[in-house]
């Protein structure tokens, strides 16, 4: 199970929950199963050709992600983080 | 008659109430508060349903919608967005949605969305799910007509605009690219701007290229086009295929330059513009910090100045391309958003005007409900 952080501009997909837990070997994976039960978070963060998007930041415990491909391992702690993006 | 303003803001969306004589003016909202709105659609089909193309600073681009008038809005379920891209191509990804508009009359549950980069884009269920209109999305000649000229918040696909005579034809606007048309229901496009000037490319007659900041169709003439570019005003009256510059009738030391232009809903011969500095470096203000509506009661052949009420000096505000409408009312109530955070209403067709309310956020856009 991994644990992710939900930051507030996507917690209405979450009903308010700042931290959610779903299931996935990879990040891809983990996405998806969060659309599953999030309906419309995954768009809002990654865009349809499958980019990170631009002010938004993704990081496995400490590592920040750049790829959807790379692995989770049970335990890990994904934090989405929206990043600054102006007035 | 009463009447509803939906104003879209940089920071939400909100609107405005009138009562029956549209003398009082009830504020509403903030609604989405925080997210960028670029647009706010009544369906005129089913004026209950209603459309908002928003995002946010960090989340990616969506389109919600309402079955009750706007108290209660859900989001798409597939929002716009680009096909995948093939291997060798140069991957497109829906920045904002800029531009909604309602299918044709024949089509209920139809909607068009318009986008930047500049992409086409339809919903057959009143904008709960969204495809790509491939037509003109992957058009052969797209990568020129949509080359990547970016105005200042980038590539805008806008002013999707339906003949009401037949849904198959369809004009759509791109800042920067031109004027486009199908009669097709989209499966194939060519441009539309021949007279229209492109002060910014060496080739006065180039085919596509130029920089429409507003298209309109009126619906009771749909033959008759209007347009406000970047480079002056223009009336087409089709078939012909040749933009006539009717913004040389303005005053000299106004120009023609500007965002809006919004048609009298019962007189095809009626248009308004918000007329902006375009001298020097293009400071985008009213002029001289006068603002004015001018006013073509034939058609653009000429123009009279609608200040009454107006600042008279020292007001140095924008209107943009979609935050300018008139009411159905038989002299209609015409209204512009300011960038300032201001909306003015101008009874009587525009002959004097009052502010509705100030404050605001940046106004996007700002469009007339029933």
């Amino acid at each position: 199970m991994i644990t992710v952080r939900v930051p507030s501009p996507l917690r209405s997909y979450t009903a308010g929950a700042a931290r959610v837990s779903a299931h996935g070997a990879s990040v891809a994976e983990l996405l998806a199963a969060l659309e599953e039960r999030h309906a419309g978070m995954r768009f809002r963060i990654i865009d349809e050709q499958d980019r990170i998007r631009p002010h938004i930041r993704i990081f496995i415990n400490q590592s920040e992600v750049t790829t959807l491909t790379q692995p989770l391992a049970p335990g890990d702690e994904v934090h989405l983080i929206c990043a600054l993006s102006g007035g | 008659m009463t009447a509803t303003l939906w104003i879209g803001t940089r920071k939400g969306a909100f609107r405005l109430r009138a009562d029956a004589r549209r003398r009082g003016w009830k504020l509403l909202g903030p609604q989405f508060l925080g997210h960028i709105v670029h647009h706010v659609v009544q369906d005129p089909r089913e004026p209950r349903r209603l459309a908002m193309a928003a995002k946010t600073g960090h989340l990616g681009p969506t389109v919600y919608t309402s079955q009750d008038g706007g108290r209660t809005w859900k989001e798409a379920a597939a929002p716009p967005a680009f096909r995948k891209a093939l291997e060798g191509e140069q991957p497109r990804a829906v920045e904002r949605v800029f531009w909604l508009t309602p299918g044709h009359a024949s089509e209920p549950g139809a909607w068009y969305a318009g986008t930047s980069p500049a992409g086409l884009f339809r919903s057959e269920d009143h904008g709960a799910h969204w495809a790509p209109v491939a037509g003109f999305n992957d058009h052969a000649m797209y990568p020129k007509w949509a080359a990547g000229f970016k105005t200042p918040d980038g590539e805008l696909l806008h002013s999707i605009r339906v003949d009401p005579r037949d849904a198959q034809h369809l004009y759509l606007a791109i800042s920067i690219g031109g004027v486009f048309e199908s009669t097709d229901g989209g499966r194939d496009w060519a441009p539309l701007n021949a007279g229209v000037a492109a002060d910014f490319m060496p080739d006065p007659e180039a085919p596509f290229g130029h920089d429409p900041h507003c298209l309109i169709l009126h619906p009771l003439r749909p033959d008759r086009l209007y347009q406000q570019n970047h480079c002056g005003s223009y009336r087409l009256d089709r078939p012909a295929q040749r933009w006539v510059r009717i913004g040389e009738r303005m005053p000299r030391k106004i120009g023609d330059i500007g965002f809006p232009i919004v048609a009298h809903p019962h007189d095809p011969d009626t248009v308004w513009v918000f007329p902006m500095d375009g001298s020097t470096v293009w400071p985008r203000t009213s002029i001289g910090g006068k603002p004015a509506v001018y006013r073509s009661a034939n058609a653009g052949r000429s123009w009279q100045r609608l200040d009454r009420g107006l600042p008279r000096a020292q007001a140095w505000f924008t209107v943009l391309r979609q935050a300018m409408c008139a009411d159905q009312a038989p002299r209609p109530g015409v209204y512009f958003g300011t960038t300032h955070g201001e909306v003015w209403a101008g009874a009587r067709a525009g002959e004097s005007w009052r502010c509705l309310v100030r404050h605001l956020p940046e106004i996007y856009s700002l469009t007339c409900a029933v």
